[in-house]
């Protein structure tokens, strides 16, 4: 398979801060390409420039064959973009607003009446198209924005951050959507997450970027596999402690922290889960609970980035942001 | 042809936007019928102005205070914009920022116009005798003045962020603009001092009043300029605009 897109040495760089250093990807035909990182990790900087909307500050990359700065208009016609925040004219109706994509893509005017009603059906708002848009609702105008960036068929569909602040059933929904969506139209996408979930569940290969790198790129699949082995997930009454212990006399190194209980990646967990409690009861520990699971992607996630999520919190604060400014809409 | 569709595109938003706004359509009545109305009877008995009653002499200064403030005021479209994210959308579509300057500008402008024409024929209702000749006459004009207003609105909101800036920079502007371009009182004669007849010559909009009392009282008004002088002023003022507007919406990141 031939790559769609290409990217060398791309970099993006404020002063001295580097929002995306010395990026090399390249993704496949038909994939879904997953960009999972936290808040700031430089993933909406490096779909900006793959769509052209800033300039990178050296490096190149190639989208569907296209320089994205020598030919940034070519670029521009083979993508389709989903931004983070909304980007819908609220006082058009649903059609109005498909209507006018398809005149800003120059897609010929026998066509577009067909496509219009073509990408309604697929999201499901063929009742609704001709409402104003302010009576939408945000996973309504979600959906109308990935209809939207279909209709003048891109080669390459962006999505950044497609589900940031939707309620978990629509979530589910526009993940339905997005994988009809490649297996009906060939289309390749990259999206941007920082939801382990929704890159493990959509994903053909994932990306794990952080601080403008990417640490590691792989299938959902294989990234859990590297992580060779087991987690136990241990709940005592004092985890640091404990923590020390088990590095002391059993050696676990891959051990951390996470809100009350310790995880610990073993080579064999079943093995090492009665010694964790034996000498737990030989120091006075108490061990409240103990489970043995596969890795998840949190699991690597947190294992390439190294400690924990960094953005939890402004995590909730943008979801509640994005909930607000669809509301005062 | 795609550059073509990108402004008519654009162009048929702005309007469609504009029209569906009905309150602000029938609102902006009022504060030409305030300075039509109460203004001109106060002001009538200071001011005399030879050969013409004061009303007929501030009806095209309206005219071209409401062109002012409508086409100033269009320029919170760009920051509505990019405060609900639509600005994006625009500005990644495979279509030439000088296109996306001149639709946005050309609907704003037509919307300004519509609003023009309103006070114009509203001021038959007032005793201002009306012709849909002079009407006819003057809609070309006032396009032309239109323009080059909006583009200033448009380039200015390009740069800022919020609204409450933009307001506040809005009057700074349409204030002193409106106050010499002479749609009150004349702005030459002996009796008027001479850094304010200067300051009207640097006036965009003194031209345009000029330009439309010399189209809506004919003979009775004598112009401060010639009408081809007026119209090639403002002509040239439209064309430097939009080489801003374009310049300023090319740096416009969302």
């Amino acid at each position: 398979m031939s790559p769609v897109i290409n990217t060398s040495q791309l970099t993006k760089a404020y002063n001295a801060f580097k929002a995306v250093d010395d990026l090399n990807i390249s993704v496949d035909k038909g994939e879904i390409f997953g960009l999972l990182g936290p808040n700031g990790a430089g993933k909406t900087t490096t779909v900006s420039m793959l769509c052209t909307i800033l300039k990178p500050t050296s490096g190149s990359a190639t989208v569907d064959g296209h320089d994205i700065v020598k030919e940034s208009s070519k670029v521009r016609k083979s993508i389709g973009i989903v931004f983070q925040d909304p980007s819908v004219d609220d006082r058009l109706t649903g059609r109005e607003n498909l209507l006018m994509h398809a005149n800003l893509y120059s897609v010929p005017v026998s066509m577009q009446r067909d496509r219009i009603a073509k990408v309604l059906k697929l999201v499901e708002l063929e009742d609704r198209a001709d409402d104003l848009l302010r009576t939408y609702s945000g996973g309504m105008r979600r959906r109308l924005e990935i209809g939207r960036g279909l209709i003048h068929q891109p080669k390459v569909l962006f999505l950044d951050e497609p589900t940031v602040g939707l309620d978990p059933q629509t979530r589910d929904h526009i993940w339905r959507y997005i994988k009809d969506l490649k297996e009906a139209n060939e289309i390749t996408v990259v999206l941007t997450t920082h939801y382990m979930d929704e890159a493990d569940r959509l994903s053909d290969r994932i990306a794990i970027m952080d601080h403008g790198k990417i640490d590691v790129l792989d299938t959902p699949q294989r990234l859990k596999e590297t992580l060779e082995g087991d987690v136990v997930d241990i709940k005592s009454n004092d985890n640091k402690v404990l923590q020390e212990l088990l590095a002391t006399w059993l050696g676990f190194v891959n051990q951390r922290i996470e809100k009350d209980s310790l995880k610990v990646t073993v080579p064999n967990g079943k093995t090492v889960m009665p010694r964790i409690v034996e000498l737990a009861n030989q120091n006075n520990l108490y061990i409240e609970s103990i489970v043995l699971r596969e890795p998840n992607l949190e699991d690597v996630f947190l294992h390439y980035t190294g400690g924990s999520i960094r953005d939890d919190t402004t995590k909730e604060l943008h979801g509640l942001s994005a909930i607000h400014r669809r509301a005062i809409r | 042809m795609t550059e073509l569709r990108g402004i008519y595109t654009l162009w048929l938003r702005e309007v469609k936007r504009f029209i569906r706004d009905r309150v602000r359509v029938i609102i902006s009545f009022v504060q030409p019928l305030l300075w039509l109305v109460v203004f001109a009877a106060g002001f009538s008995a200071r001011i005399a102005i030879p050969g013409i009653d004061y009303q007929q002499f501030l009806f095209p200064g309206i005219i071209g205070q409401t062109l002012l403030f409508t086409a100033m005021f269009m320029g919170i479209s760009v920051i509505w914009d990019k405060e609900f994210g639509f600005m994006k959308e625009i500005l990644v579509a495979p279509v030439s920022r000088f296109s996306i300057f001149m639709g946005k500008m050309l609907g704003d402008s037509t919307a300004a116009l519509l609003q023009g024409v309103i006070v114009f024929v509203f001021g038959f209702l007032i005793g201002i005798p009306f012709n849909p000749l002079t009407l006819l006459a003057a809609l070309p004009l006032m396009l032309l003045i239109t323009v080059g207003l909006v583009s200033i609105g448009l380039i200015i909101a390009s740069f800022i962020g919020s609204l409450e800036n933009f307001g506040a920079i809005q009057t700074f502007i349409n204030l002193p603009l409106f106050f010499l371009s002479g749609a009150l009182f004349p702005t030459t004669g002996d009796s008027i001092p001479g850094w304010m007849q200067f300051a009207s010559k640097l006036d965009p909009l003194a031209y345009g009043v000029d330009a439309l009392r010399t189209v809506i009282l004919g003979p009775a008004w004598t112009p401060n300029n010639p009408l081809y002088v007026n119209l090639a002023i403002i002509a040239i003022f439209d064309l430097v605009m939009i080489g801003i507007g374009t310049w300023a919406f090319s740096r416009m990141k969302k």
